[in-house]
């Protein structure tokens, strides 16, 4: 006979039909936190100058304006181009320059290839660096490098490395130990087991998580030519909308950033279906 | 692998590394990128970061001021992710295979989570500010706006992913539409859910930041101006409550997923 298995039951002798456990509660926790905190975060809004019915409708109108009648009035077709081409220029020099530094670090930030306390260092240093958001980065490589493409790479350049030595890491620490072992036994040195085991069994690996952070970029390099003048798309959108007040130019502006967008994310989909099937991000 | 499979792999390799030297080639000379130049200046840079980028007795004093408007922009995030997952939630429901009512919405919502991603946040803070001024609502619906496209996403993967046994179980016994979503969807793709909500909340603080400097709210506003009035070590200040606020919402947020997932 099967021993009957211990049941919690209320004072009155009925089964508690939900037993609950931890994790139940902490998600029960952090959602009502977070609606409570949603709802003082509306009480606690500066509504300073706000109509919102007229806002509402002014919005829809602009929008109706912006993607129904798109044209360009102060710069010609090849400029814009021309500027879609700085802002992809960009991203690709912050995530070339990024995906090299990135490789080194990650190294020491693998726990099977480097020693324990480095790896801690080098995860502390990519947590701070990480933490300040790249707007800051290029806003002070602007004052401390002077304004151009390279205070706006570098700053760029910061986060890269921060996202790819994570992806980088953690694609190095699953390499079987085995090839680790096997080429330990030739006498190979730490470099080589670099070279000729983990980099052949990781490199498609790798490059799918660089182009992944390519999509990305792109959007931060609208987003620096925007807010820290770093030229590009992004500038032309600040000008076209906060200079000119010219909707339809920022129109055009969106469209244009939403076609270069879409292609990036058809590409990394398929990048995302082929080389990591079963995880989601 | 034999030696010709080699050889054209090696030649494979060969051509793509010429590729990306020829496009590194461009976009340097389309940007005016000096390598070298950019390089050099990293040093310098971070001296001049250690030399000026300091807190002082006397920025301390606008800690009061910083505070509040950090506040201000975390209460910002907040309310745009979870306002967003709402919304996301329904999208992510009727895109879903699983679960979807009809192909049309199931289109329609992948649709407007596609556009409203690939917009740019910048973009959308600028579309708004024409319209809605200098205020937190703007900032708000900015973030709200990305949110929902990127938020539906992650729904609608995950509703994917959950098993189609329950909902089969469920539909089994006659439950209705609704009673399968709520009480077999749902509560499957909870975890993963808080999670990706949780996440979305640490970048839109981040982010916050950014839109702050364009619409003139929250604590990017508060960056941006001592930025300008070259008060240095305010500037420092404000980058270090930044920091420490993105690192505890990363601590709390990775200390909930740990527990839940």
């Amino acid at each position: 006979m099967m021993e009957a298995t211990y049941i919690k039951r209320k004072k009155d002798g009925r089964i508690h039909l939900k037993s609950g456990n931890r994790g139940d509660r902490v998600i029960g926790w952090t959602v009502i936190s977070l609606a409570v905190l949603t709802v003082v975060a509306f009480l606690f809004f500066n509504y300073a100058g706000l109509e919102l019915g007229s806002a509402l409708k002014e919005t829809a109108y602009n929008l109706k304006v912006m993607f129904l009648e798109p044209t360009l009035n102060h710069f010609s077709l090849e400029e814009a181009l021309y500027q879609v081409g700085i802002t992809l220029s960009l991203a690709f020099l912050a995530t070339i320059i990024g995906a090299i530094v990135a490789f080194f670090l990650s190294l020491l930030a693998a726990t099977n290839l480097a020693p324990v306390w480095v790896s801690r260092i080098v995860r502390i240093f990519v947590a701070i660096i990480r933490a300040v958001p790249t707007v800051l980065w290029v806003l002070i490589f602007a004052i401390a490098a002077g304004l151009g493409s390279e205070a706006a790479v570098l700053g760029m350049l910061f986060h890269s490395i921060a996202y790819l030595v994570k992806a980088f890491s953690e694609a190095f620490e699953e390499v079987d130990n085995g090839i680790f072992e096997a080429l330990r036994s030739t006498g190979a040195n730490w470099w080589h087991i670099v070279r000729s085991g983990v980099l052949p069994s990781t490199f498609t690996y790798l490059l799918s998580w660089v182009f992944l952070r390519f999509e990305i970029n792109f959007g931060v390099a609208v987003a620096m030519g925007a807010a820290a003048g770093a030229g590009g798309i992004g500038f032309e959108l600040f000008m076209a909308s906060g200079f000119y007040f010219d909707l339809r130019e920022v129109g055009f502006i969106t469209y244009a950033i939403l076609i270069i967008a879409l292609l990036l994310e058809v590409i990394s989909t398929r990048l995302k279906k082929r080389y990591f099937p079963t995880t989601s991000d | 692998m034999n030696e010709k499979a080699m050889r054209k792999h090696r030649w494979q390799s060969g051509i793509f590394l010429l590729i990306i030297l020829v496009l590194t080639y461009l976009s340097s000379a389309i940007t005016k990128f000096n390598f070298v130049e950019g390089m050099a200046t990293i040093p310098e840079a971070i001296g001049w970061i250690f030399s000026n980028l300091m807190v002082t007795q006397e920025s301390l004093d606008k800690l009061p001021k910083i505070l509040e408007k950090l506040a201000e922009t975390i209460f910002m995030s907040i309310a745009a992710t979870t306002t967003a997952a709402i919304v996301s939630l329904f999208l992510g429901v009727f895109g879903s295979k699983t679960t979807k009512v009809n192909n049309f919405l199931s289109i329609f919502a992948r649709f407007v989570a596609s556009v409203s991603r690939n917009i740019p946040v910048v973009a959308w803070s600028l579309i708004l500010l024409i319209s809605f001024g200098q205020n937190s609502v703007t900032g708000f619906l900015a973030l709200f706006a990305g949110t929902v496209g990127f938020l539906t996403r992650a729904f609608i993967e995950s509703i994917d992913e959950a098993s189609q046994s329950s909902v089969e179980a469920l539909t089994a016994t006659g439950a209705t539409y609704f009673q399968v979503v709520s009480k077999a969807v749902i509560p499957q793709c909870l975890p993963q859910m808080v999670s990706w909500v949780l996440f979305m909340v640490e970048t839109n603080i981040r982010n916050a930041t950014l839109v702050g400097i364009l619409t003139g709210t929250g604590i990017g506003y508060t960056f941006d101006m001592y930025y300008k009035l070259l008060n240095y070590n305010a500037v420092a200040l404000v980058t270090l409550c930044i920091v420490i606020t993105v690192i505890i919402v990363d601590l709390i947020s990775n200390h909930v997923r740990k527990v839940i997932l």
